[in-house]
């Protein structure tokens, strides 16, 4: 009997300990029969239940076996495969839509600059228009200025050879006086203008 | 009454439920029987409800499922390969009946499957058959190259063979016992240390034995989560030697 030897090799210290803890409560027939009976058949390696045992646990594991490798196991990989599939088509399609917006980014930038660039030039061109005809009116306005003011002179220049011509006979009033208050006599305008003129 | 409750090994008999003989073959429906079937129901009800919406965004059950479903997927690619992955089911399959019965093992009353070793023995030999089946009609006589390791000087070579030959021959003793003893030690002790406090109770009274109660009291309560630990640990060491050995059979002669 192996098994016997077996059993009391791990029976004996626990039989033991459950001896003395309780050798102080129960009466010894109760210990005998309780000892005698754990030890007959060690039920671990008991092998009247041997066929039994194998017999149901092969049923059980076979049922086991098929329910899972049939119908569960597949149905948690279809969804686990599903799941994933879903996540990489989804983070395609957010690579494809971030392409997409930076592409629209990228030419709402290119159109930012352009108009930048036009009103740029439009800017330009308006100053160099503005400046153009900034400078025309003021040509025209010196030009005008500049007709003006040699009017003004010729006009100057006639007033003062007239006066200069007028000075000569004033003069002469002005001495044909002065010589009939001095001396008297009268002297024709005639003379005194000779007399001037002789000077 | 009482003290055949506090017998440390009572818990691991069988009791007849219904007589069924075949033969020279007792093959009654005993506590054993029902406590295996009612582990299976149980992944049964587990996996039907984990599985039943199906959703993208997983809920609570759902994800539970699936979070078991890639941790044993990852244990098979991991030690046997993608290729491994044909045998999943298989592997699954074994983890989740262990686990549930180690698990269903742990409430107080209920029969341990696996503390019994012709159990663990016949899960070990499934696993050895299905290596040994699948390796030689995989690859025929070059199955024997697992024997036969690759890059050994050719003086060493026949005691490597010979190491390979015994090492293989005790794996299906190793994978079974390993199992089955850590479940027995396990709840022998649980039930021990709990008898104890009971035992000091009974035997001195509630005074001076509940003071005696506390070391064994302690122990118990530091035992339970251990044991909810290896009974996890076991299942997932079963497991994984399965798809290692399962790899051999795939790949030989590594």
């Amino acid at each position: 009997m192996t098994f016997m030897t077996l059993l009391s090799n791990l029976t004996l210290p626990v039989s033991d300990i459950v001896m003395m803890a309780a050798a102080a409560a129960a009466p010894d027939d109760v210990l005998n029969m309780e000892h005698h009976e754990a030890s007959a058949s060690f039920p671990p390696f008991d092998p009247q239940y041997f066929a039994g045992q194998i017999f149901w646990l092969l049923i059980s594991f076979a049922i086991l076996y098929f329910m899972l490798s049939r119908v569960f196991l597949p149905r948690i990989g279809q969804t686990l495969e599903e799941r994933s599939n879903r996540i990489a088509d989804d983070l395609d399609t957010a690579a494809q839509m971030q392409a997409q917006a930076e592409d629209a980014s990228k030419s709402y930038e290119r159109s930012l600059s352009d108009a930048r660039a036009k009103a740029h030039n439009v800017a330009e061109s308006t100053r160099a228009s503005v400046d153009a005809e900034l400078a025309k009116e003021m040509a025209e306005a010196d030009a005008l200025a500049e007709k003006q003011s040699e009017l003004a002179e010729t006009r100057i220049r006639k007033i003062r050879t007239e006066a200069m011509a007028n000075i000569d006979s004033i003069a002469a009033d002005v001495a044909q006086a002065a010589i009939e208050a001095v001396s008297g006599k009268k002297m024709t305008a005639a003379a005194v203008t000779k007399a001037i003129k002789a000077r | 009454m009482i003290r055949a409750g506090l017998d440390p090994i009572s818990q691991f008999k069988i009791y007849k439920l219904a007589e069924l003989k075949v033969g020279k073959y007792d093959l009654s429906f005993t506590n054993a029987s029902f406590m295996m079937l009612l582990a299976v129901a149980l992944i049964g009800l587990w996996m039907f409800f984990g599985t039943r919406k199906r959703e993208l965004v997983p809920g609570r059950g759902q994800s539970f499922v699936e979070v078991t479903y890639e941790f044993v997927a990852g244990l098979v690619r991991s030690s046997a390969g993608a290729d491994g992955l044909k045998f999943f089911p298989f592997v699954f399959s074994l983890f989740i009946f262990i686990l549930f019965a180690n698990m269903l093992g742990m409430i107080p009353i209920f029969f341990t499957t696996t503390s019994h070793i012709i159990v663990t023995f016949t899960l070990a030999m499934m696993v050895m058959a299905l290596v040994v089946g699948y390796g030689v009609f995989k690859h025929g006589f070059k199955f024997l190259k697992i024997f036969w390791p690759s890059g050994i000087p050719i003086v060493i070579l026949p005691f490597v063979s010979l190491l390979e030959v015994i090492s293989f021959l005790s794996r299906p003793i190793s994978l079974s016992v390993r199992l089955w003893a850590n479940m027995l030690a396990g709840h022998i002790l649980l039930k021990l240390f709990a008898g104890f406090c009971i035992m000091m109770v009974t035997a001195f009274g509630l005074f001076p034995g509940a003071l005696g109660a506390i070391i064994p009291f302690t122990l118990t309560f530091a035992l339970i989560p251990l044991e909810f630990l290896v009974a996890f640990v076991q299942a997932y060491v079963f497991a994984l030697l399965t798809s290692v050995y399962l790899s051999d059979a795939l790949h030989p002669g590594h």
